[in-house]
């Protein structure tokens, strides 16, 4: 059994919450700028240099990439061999992120009731999701998600008679109704299987794995590669100006459901898709 | 492609003479204001008041920006998506604001509203926050201090790349763009 003092928590999701704002991960990074020597559309091509230059200037200055500095949502595989000690840990959390955001000059973008709105002034509460898996270290993964991108998305409960031809249809479906609102060219994030609520949650965790890393079944490795080639057919282009370059990543996640049932999510994020991570 | 430089404020004749793909670079005084600071404004406007600004030629500015790190004029400034506001847009429009900048599809009210008053619709690139920043020279906090990001702020800009999505005749980027592209390619 280790111990770790819930502090150490609090003190990495503040560091992550400003670094995963200011410097997008290199893996998002190569995928515009592999994007960007494909493009041939007139527009297309300084939108990508622009977005280019925006990223650059925000590692550079380490200033936000994006002034949607998103809710946090945060990410704990938590060991079983761990004891956490020292306080409540979602309390430590919501600290790390009231940290994060007022020490970083991060917007503070979260209301604290959905229907009669106003801001918590410290976007907390984080969106918190906790895994006990096995081992005797704490995985801290934050991914701040903005609304733009995530107002676009949906899930929809297929009957498995829908097939594969059906989550291909949905996937094109959800990309072309997003059009340019996300602030194309996306990251598209997939779930499918478990229950109506898993499946939104695999599609949130497709878009924390880099965009380089297929899927291990070859199977829905292919399906992502296909699929990002649809996608990248439809002609939306950077900010949906027109161009080749509608999405520059889509991950696949999935897990078993019921024999009754093929749920679906499409969880659109955009080109500034950040997540990064920590382990203690 | 070349950038046309276009100074404010938006008159009706600079207003006709921009046209939809016209990618600009915009120097002038700009209003920022999102969900919250329109709803307000309107409601001012209804209770038959003034706004906080002259809305004659002006242009608003869609973006609740990230506060300032000391030194630095404003925090990052990117666009959010405008189809919030298409509800508040065409009241602006009578008023004489005619310019808008943000991102993300319109509603045809809006688009009808741009024919009537010689709107235009400018896209800045959502998710180019500091890029987008760094054209900004002055703001000042002018209304609904208490809206925080959504206050109404007065902006000095300066060459701010922008493109034409909308122009005052309702030709839409986002229609032709895509369409030509695909017509060029014939991908689909």
């Amino acid at each position: 059994m280790r111990e770790i003092q819930i502090s150490q928590i609090t003190d990495v999701i503040e560091r992550l919450c400003i670094e995963a704002n200011e410097h997008l991960p290199e893996d998002v990074k190569c995928a515009i700028l592999k994007c960007r020597a494909c493009e041939d559309g007139k527009i297309a091509k300084s939108v990508l240099d622009d977005i280019i230059t925006n990223y650059e200037i925000a590692d550079e200055e380490e200033v936000p990439i994006c002034q949607d500095t998103g809710m946090a949502c945060v990410f704990l595989e938590i060991g079983q061999d761990v004891h956490l000690v020292g306080g409540s840990l979602s309390e430590a959390v919501d600290e790390g992120v009231r940290r994060g955001y007022q020490n970083g000059y991060l917007r503070k973008s979260v209301v604290k009731d959905p229907v009669r709105r106003g801001n918590t002034g410290d976007n907390t509460p984080a969106m918190l999701y906790t895994e006990i898996v096995p081992g005797e270290e704490v995985r801290i993964t934050v991914g701040p998600k903005g609304f733009g991108s995530e107002n676009m998305s949906a899930v929809r409960m297929f009957k498995p008679s829908a097939g594969l031809q059906g989550i291909k249809d949905f996937i094109i479906e959800v990309v072309r109704t997003a059009g340019p609102n996300p602030c194309p060219p996306m990251v598209v994030g997939v779930g499918i299987g478990g229950t109506f609520d898993k499946c939104a949650f695999l599609a949130k965790k497709a878009l924390m794995r880099p965009l380089d890393v297929r899927n291990p079944d070859s199977f829905y490795a292919d399906l992502e590669v296909e699929m990002l080639d649809q996608i990248n057919r439809l002609g939306i282009g950077p900010q949906g100006f027109g161009g080749r370059t509608t999405a520059i990543g889509l991950n696949i996640e999935t897990m078993p459901t019921h024999i009754a049932g093929m749920p679906c999510a499409v969880n659109i994020s955009c080109h500034v898709t950040r997540h990064k991570t920590a382990v203690i | 492609m070349e950038r046309k430089h276009i100074t404010l404020p938006l008159t009706e004749e600079l207003a006709h003479s921009l046209h939809v793909g016209d990618q600009v670079l915009l120097t002038g005084t700009i209003y920022t204001s999102r969900d919250a600071g329109h709803a307000r404004m309107c409601e001012t406007l209804a209770k038959g008041e003034r706004l906080p600004f002259d809305p004659t030629d002006a242009t608003i500015y869609y973006v609740g920006p990230a506060p300032a790190k000391p030194g630095q004029v404003i925090g990052s400034a990117g666009p959010t998506t405008s189809g919030r506001m298409d509800a508040y847009a065409p009241t602006l429009m009578s008023v004489g604001a005619r310019g808008m900048i943000g991102k993300g599809a319109r509603l045809p009210e809006v688009v009808d509203a741009m024919k009537q008053y010689s709107g235009v619709y400018f896209g800045a690139i959502g998710g180019a926050g500091a890029l987008l920043a760094r054209c900004i020279k002055k703001s000042e906090l002018i209304a609904y201090e208490d809206l925080g990001t959504e206050a109404l702020r007065k902006l000095e800009v300066e060459d701010m790349p922008l493109v034409v999505i909308i122009d005052c005749e309702g030709n839409n980027l986002y229609e032709t763009g895509p369409e030509n592209y695909r017509k060029d390619r014939a991908v689909l």
